[in-house]
């Protein structure tokens, strides 16, 4: 199994390549800002697996060109899986309080994750086969106060994974939308701060590899979610505000 | 800050968490909030890994393997991986922890600082005597790499050291051959402790694995069933583990001065027919009360105290009969009994609990009056000479615990001046 990882270093991405080296050797490539860090990950895959080979790519994430070349040279063997996993999560009144950041969130969870899927969608298409896999998150279902920065950019996520969906239809790529609830991994310390129940991390990448072998269009992680996010988007704005969420 | 509690649900106080996960940046997230104290699975019973108010470093996110040397067994991790994730890697490559104590839910930095065993003591001795080398780090920046031929003392005082030398951040541990995850089994069901201390000295070493439940409801004249086990090669068989769970707190203890005997008796009775031999997966073996995940629930919202005490060998089985006895008198006891021998091996740690002799283990649900009877058994232990595991306890009076660790002095000075754990305020002062 071929698989591209973009950040590698997300702290669910990390589980699920646990879970894939474990069940079979993997040839792994390792996308990361971070490439010590990317390293130290890949380091620990290949003590699960040593049959397994991994290879870490440091790029700019914003840097168009590099993605596309990146993808380009990713796609000359072929690819069975994308999973693009990247993003950050500050905590939103320091968001409204500092544009720089605000703009940096938008990039990195948003504009990022587009470049990365559009360049990989064109070599998935091209070879018809493989399956692109994004995260979004529960927080994109529906603009709240407490991190809509970051649920904009998911919900943008989402729309950017249905057109390509469309667009792929016919073809024998998959395109997989993974949401899940607030998890436990190092972005989310700030909800762990505020007694948030997390998830497990491996939880999430268990019920995410699952759903990418599946090629399931979209799902939450855990399935619970799909409820409560059901209620939270058709709650009417009367109660909706008055909720503090 | 948010509420941590430890395994037994005593307390749920704000903590300041740093998330430990990139080991290249813990110098610079020690220096910044001390004293603290490393968190791992939060499988420590009582404060040991706690400090109200203060800062904890979890170590969850440090869980990386570093390094596996198929030929000599040697694995160097992050101090954050947990036993469980050795197993599941390394077992079906023929490899295992020589140490396993009866949860694998715990890190691996917090087997070393609580210096673990298992049920296999006679044999492998403890967690320390197989751990290679380790890098702490200082809450002043400074890192120590040590191992038993490298700074021993440093290894004497962080092997049992309750997370007080510094920061475990990586280890190398020496796993040993194993033939696969099953067992050759049998349960014996006995009664009267001559029965057990006879049981125990047959088993060895021709059975690695021996430990006890006993149903302390009847005074010394306990009945228990002996439980032992040794590796079976060549089976050829699947095992699926159940996932049960423990969904919430119940108002009050399920376990109290109603439910205890009818419990124990229960047990027993649904144990009639496990007698005999049996092969058996090591999981549900070695670890029972992992199939029902967050059991320490049980016990209600004022959780429990456990007390695990260790008694030489010689005063061993009077100093056993008089505690069963105390706890029959008071109507207090425990549905989780243990009752087991150690060997003969020293552990490697000053502040170590092992000792050769016998150790009795017992839940008590959290309520009033309880620690006239703990003071009861504190007394027996002392005159046996004995003493208790802080990896469990969180009541035991200092003097107890300066008096039955004779090493106490030596240890002081490897302590890290940045590290404070409400254990380490309750029976070190600071």
């Amino acid at each position: 199994m071929r698989i591209v990882v973009i950040g590698a270093t997300s702290g669910i991405a990390e589980q699920c390549c646990r879970l894939w080296v474990q069940r079979e050797a993997c040839d792994l490539l390792l996308v990361a800002r971070d490439g010590a860090k990317a390293g130290r990950i890949a380091e620990d895959l290949r003590v699960r697996s040593p049959a397994s080979t991994v290879e870490v790519v440091t790029l700019d994430f914003l840097d168009a060109a590099a993605i596309g070349r990146l993808a380009a040279e990713a796609a000359l063997k072929p690819i069975d899986i994308v999973l693009i996993a990247h993003g950050m999560l500050p905590e939103q009144t320091r968001v409204q309080a500092d544009l720089g950041l605000c703009r940096d969130t938008i990039e990195i969870n948003a504009v990022s994750p587009a470049l990365f899927a559009e360049a990989f969608a064109h070599h998935l298409a091209q070879a018809g086969r493989g399956t692109l896999a994004l995260i979004g998150s529960v927080a994109g279902d529906r603009g709240r106060k407490a991190n809509y920065s970051y649920g904009a950019c998911k919900g943008f996520v989402e729309r950017y994974a249905e057109g390509l969906e469309h667009r792929l239809a016919s073809s024998g790529v998959r395109v997989v939308l993974i949401k899940p609830g607030p998890t436990d991994t190092p972005m989310a310390a700030s909800y762990k701060a505020r007694g948030v129940k997390l998830a497990s991390v491996e939880e999430v990448a268990r019920i995410s590899v699952r759903g990418i072998d599946a090629g399931r269009p979209m799902f939450y992680a855990p399935p619970r979610w799909a409820l409560i996010m059901l209620i939270v988007r058709n709650l009417p704005r009367f109660v909706f505000n008055r909720l503090n969420i | 800050m948010r509420p941590v509690s430890s395994w037994g649900r005593l307390s749920a106080l704000p903590h300041d968490v740093v998330e430990l996960s990139d080991r290249s940046r813990i110098a610079a997230e020690l220096a910044k909030r001390r004293p603290g104290i490393a968190y791992g699975m939060g499988r420590s019973y009582g404060d040991a890994c706690l400090n109200p108010e203060g800062t904890l470093w979890r170590t969850a996110g440090l869980d990386r393997f570093i390094a596996f040397d198929e030929a000599s067994g040697r694995l160097r991790c992050e101090a954050g991986a947990t036993l469980r994730e050795i197993q599941d890697v390394f077992l079906p490559r023929g490899w295992g922890l020589p140490v396993l104590p009866g949860t694998r839910f715990v890190t691996v930095g917090g087997a070393i600082a609580n210096d673990v065993h298992g049920k296999n003591h006679h044999e492998t001795g403890t967690f320390g005597d197989h751990v290679v080398s380790f890098t702490l780090q200082r809450t002043d920046g400074e890192q120590i790499a040590s191992g038993p031929g490298e700074r021993p003392d440093w290894f004497a005082a962080t092997v049992g050291g309750l997370g007080l030398t510094g920061v475990i951040v990586e280890a190398e541990l020496q796993l040993r051959r194993v033939p696969g995850p099953w067992l050759d089994t049998e349960t014996i069901a006995y009664s009267g402790l001559d029965a057990f201390f006879q049981l125990s000295d047959e088993s060895h070493p021709a059975w690695e694995h021996a430990v006890s439940w006993i149903d302390c409801t009847w005074g010394e004249a306990v009945r228990g069933l002996f439980l032992r086990a040794r590796p079976a090669a060549d089976q050829q068989r699947t095992w699926r583990g159940r996932e049960l769970a423990m969904p919430l707190v119940p108002p009050l203890s399920l376990v109290n001065r109603l439910t205890l005997k009818p419990l124990n008796r229960l047990y027993w009775m649904l144990n009639q027919r496990q007698l005999g031999r049996r092969v058996e997966h090591y999981v549900p073996f070695l670890f029972p009360l992992d199939a029902i995940a967050d059991w320490n629930r049980m016990y209600g919202p004022k959780g429990f105290y456990q007390y695990q005490c260790v008694v030489p060998r010689e005063s061993g089985p009077a100093a056993v009969r008089e505690m069963l006895t105390a706890i029959a008198r008071s109507g207090e006891g425990s549905v989780l009994a243990v009752l087991k021998t150690f060997g003969e091996r020293s552990p490697q740690g000053l502040l170590s609990f092992p000792m050769p002799g016998v150790t009795l283990a017992l839940d008590f649900h959290n309520h009033p009056g309880l620690e006239a009877l703990f003071e009861r058994l504190d007394a027996i232990v002392a005159q046996a000479g004995g003493r208790l595991y802080p990896a469990k306890d969180a009541r035991m009076p200092r003097a107890l615990f300066e008096a039955t660790y004779p090493r106490l002095g030596e240890f002081i000075k490897y302590r890290d001046p940045g590290i404070s754990s409400a254990m380490s305020r309750r029976l070190m002062g600071s």
